[in-house]
């Protein structure tokens, strides 16, 4: 293990130079591109695996870490660090895992696009700041693996610029993310000004092994240190993981490919905020007043309740599932402020791998129904692309946490652990695991069941493009049997199991309540065309509207926020067009005045007549000397012959 | 033996002179060309004067004045083909009407 740690940052070093590489790259060159893309996530996937295996046996010591210094100053020192630990080496492996399937549905996905080199690079470019995010053993380069993950996003939401929707998405993500950032960046700062280091584990002098010294100091707001830190970190993650009220941008960035939606908007990104905090959770645990993690639990708990709902009443395809991710990623964020760093965890885990299976699911109808994302007008399509529909059925199962599916065990854990830290968290969490089944069947029913309602006929997509789906749906159905070993991995055991049996019951019945209900609503009666009313529409009435609306959300920071900057904004362009305009100008004119003084006595009068004299004199001299040239040669000649009679008589008589 | 060295360097002198004469006041610029043949010519007479009364017995003098020969005749083949671009160029031979080298 110690050994493997070493060798940790061969993982994002691959994708790196897949990227560098795929740069330069001439836009016709696809085979070589998509080739070198999947051999450096290949072998990224590989040495993954190798280091998880051999943390496998060593789960008991705990980790490795390995630091060194990248540059001095002043008498300091600025250190980097790779960590493996089973944390790091079950995302590590997953990331990579999923990370390769999904290159391999986007070859087919990004097949006809003309800037299919781009896409990889940035995607290699994705994958290899996400890996180093997760091998990092210290906050400042996960800080910087986290701007650059959040830089591909930025880059492949506005992949297709040239549509303004995608345009205005790609912004709208970087500034929102940019935002809890701010806190990250100013937690980080906070850290190293109290603990000294950046170093996560550092043999007993590292960042989270003072947690416990951080606790006992006074921080703001009359909050420790630890929890002051905390807080600060966790807007970046609220930022990242699209957690409530930070969530705007990721239902926008379903503006970019497919492939990305998979990979970066739905399985590694967003999830970093979730690994961010359970990779730092020593420190957020730390107090005993567990404020931070309440916090945490309860900003989880509102966005996996708020999203849901959104989700019930929204028609894209892709929108839906981007809301399920900000509701899960709530779920996640709810299991780590409950205390559950393995519930958490694990879900992350296991939702990378069922969501990444819907989205490229979605890819794959998207593309068979010939860029078709408006649910209405899809419909029977488990007629044409039955692949696709069993997979999707798995993912949707998964979602909907039916059991054996991993979305049942990962999401039971996550209840259960809720359960037995605040019973309204639990109760909540319960009503948005309805309200998943709910979607999800009825997102089943629009896409899949009934007739055909769009134009052209749809077909099934290549063996490229399914072939991942299916790969992932196998992970689906199987991952949840690892839970419990999961656990024992992480080197922790769970504590107490009440309520287990009420907490599973009621999972199970919400999940098959949304199902039954999501069949009597959409199921029964299959729609008949594109332009029919939501069935759901005619009960919820206004509800629905505001449900489709997203609770206007995007008005509310427009007529607030939005509209206070842009004010703001005004304001000091005023202030600085009147006021310091003004004096600069004022001080300008000042120095304009003086300085024509000085030029009229001084400069023209004084400098200027005593040069333009001199001037003058040896213009005169030369316009009299220039008529001894006078361009006849002979005259030269003539010259020349008197000179060396001269100097003849001059040497004659001497 | 009978002529002495004097009478050479004086009919070189001579020489000189005329040509120098020539090239300073002839107007037809082939007539310059020739009266610097002239020049040349005297040069090459005190060579090979000077070798034969002081350092007969080398071939170093006679060696120089054919080499003296075979520079102005290559010297007059440029003149010449100067005196032909000038010819098209100005429509005459007159050095008097060339006058662009100057200030």
């Amino acid at each position: 293990m110690n050994e493997l740690v070493k060798q940790q940052w061969l993982i994002p070093f691959f994708p790196l130079v897949a990227a560098a590489v795929q740069s330069l790259l001439p836009r016709g060159a696809r085979k070589l591109s998509a080739g070198i893309c999947l051999t450096a996530m290949g072998a990224s996937c590989l040495l993954a695996l190798r280091a998880f295996i051999g943390t496998l046996g060593h789960h008991e010591t705990g980790r490795a870490v390995w630091n060194f210094t990248w540059f001095d100053y002043g008498t300091t020192q600025l250190q980097l660090g790779f960590i493996l630990d089973p944390l790091t080496a079950a995302m590590a492996l997953m990331v990579a895992f999923v990370g390769f399937w999904i290159f391999v549905n986007a070859t087919g996905y990004m097949h006809e696009d003309e800037n299919f080199t781009r896409f990889f690079c940035f995607m290699s470019l994705f994958a290899a700041a996400m890996l180093g995010l997760v091998v990092a053993n210290n906050l400042l380069l996960l800080f910087i693996c986290w701007e650059l993950v959040g830089l591909c996003s930025y880059l492949l939401i506005g992949f297709w610029y040239f549509k303004p929707s995608a345009a205005a998405a790609m912004k709208k993500a970087f500034i929102t993310t940019r935002i809890g950032d701010i806190g990250f960046f100013l937690g980080l700062l906070m850290l190293y000004w109290q603990a000294g280091t950046l170093n996560l584990y550092d043999s007993g002098n590292g960042a989270l092994e003072q947690a416990g010294k951080l606790a006992g100091m006074p921080g703001w707001f009359g909050w420790s240190m630890a929890t002051t830190i905390a807080v600060l970190l966790f807007l970046g993650a609220m930022g990242k993981s699209a957690q409530f009220p930070l969530h705007v941008w990721l239902p926008d960035a379903m503006e970019g490919p497919t492939p990305v939606s998979a990979l970066i908007h739905a399985a590694t990104m967003v999830a970093a905020g979730v690994f961010m905090v359970g990779r730092m959770f020593t420190l957020f645990a730390a107090d005993a007043s567990g404020l931070a993690l309440n916090i945490v639990m309860w900003v989880g708990c509102f966005t996996a309740l708020f999203s849901a709902t959104i989700a019930v009443a929204q028609f894209d395809i892709k929108r839906v599932l981007a809301y399920s991710t900000c509701s899960q990623l709530g779920f996640m964020m709810m299991a780590l402020g409950a205390g559950g760093l393995v519930p958490g965890q694990f879900h992350l885990l296991a939702h990378a791998f069922f969501k990444a299976l819907l989205f490229l699911g979605s890819g794959c109808v998207i593309i068979g129904t010939h860029h078709e994302q408006d649910m209405r007008r899809m419909g029977g399509l488990k007629k044409y692309m039955p692949i696709t529909f069993w997979c999707y059925l798995i993912g949707m199962l998964a979602l909907a946490g039916v059991p054996p599916f991993a979305g049942f065990f990962s999401k039971d854990e996550v209840l259960l652990v809720t359960f037995q830290r605040s019973k309204l968290a639990w109760g909540l969490a319960t009503f948005a695991a309805f309200l998943t089944a709910f979607y999800m069947t009825r997102q089943m029913f629009m896409v899949f069941a009934g007739k055909w309602r769009g134009h052209h006929e749809p077909h099934e997509v290549r063996w490229n493009m399914w072939l991942p789906v299916a790969v992932l749906s196998a992970f689906a159905i199987g991952l949840g049997f690892f839970g419990g070993k999961y656990g024992h991995f992480l080197g922790l055991h769970e504590e107490g199991h009440d309520g287990k049996w009420l907490v599973m019951g009621l999972s199970v019945a919400v999940g098959a309540v949304g199902i039954v209900l999501g069949w009597l609503v959409y199921g029964r009666k299959a729609m008949e065309h594109a332009e029919e009313p939501d069935p759901l529409a005619a009960k919820l009435g206004v509800l629905f509207t505001w449900l489709n609306r997203k609770w206007y959300v995007d008005e509310f920071y427009d007529a607030t926020v939005i509209r206070a900057t842009m004010l703001l904004g005004e304001l000091w362009r005023a202030f600085d067009k009147r006021v310091i305009d003004g004096i600069l100008h004022g001080i300008a004119w000042t120095a304009w005045g003086v300085s024509q003084v000085v030029r009229w006595v001084g400069d023209e009068f004084l400098i200027n007549g005593g040069f333009d004299a001199g001037c003058e004199s040896v213009r005169l001299s030369g316009r009299e000397l220039a008529k001894l040239q006078g361009g006849r040669i002979q005259g030269y000649l003539r010259v020349l012959c008197l000179g060396a009679v001269i100097l003849l008589v001059i040497w004659y008589l001497k | 033996m009978s002529v002495p060295l004097g009478y050479y360097l004086v009919l070189g002198a001579v020489l000189f002179a005329i040509g120098l004469c020539g090239a300073l006041t002839r107007k037809n610029a082939i007539s310059v060309l020739m009266s610097i043949e002239i020049m040349f010519n005297a040069a090459i007479l005190n060579f090979v004067v000077f070798w034969y009364y002081l350092h007969n017995g080398a071939l170093t003098g006679q060696m120089f004045a054919l080499f003296a020969i075979a520079v102005a005749a290559a010297e007059s083949a440029v003149g010449l083909a100067l005196v032909i671009a000038v010819y098209r160029h100005y429509k005459g031979v007159n050095v008097d009407e060339m006058r662009s080298l100057k200030g």
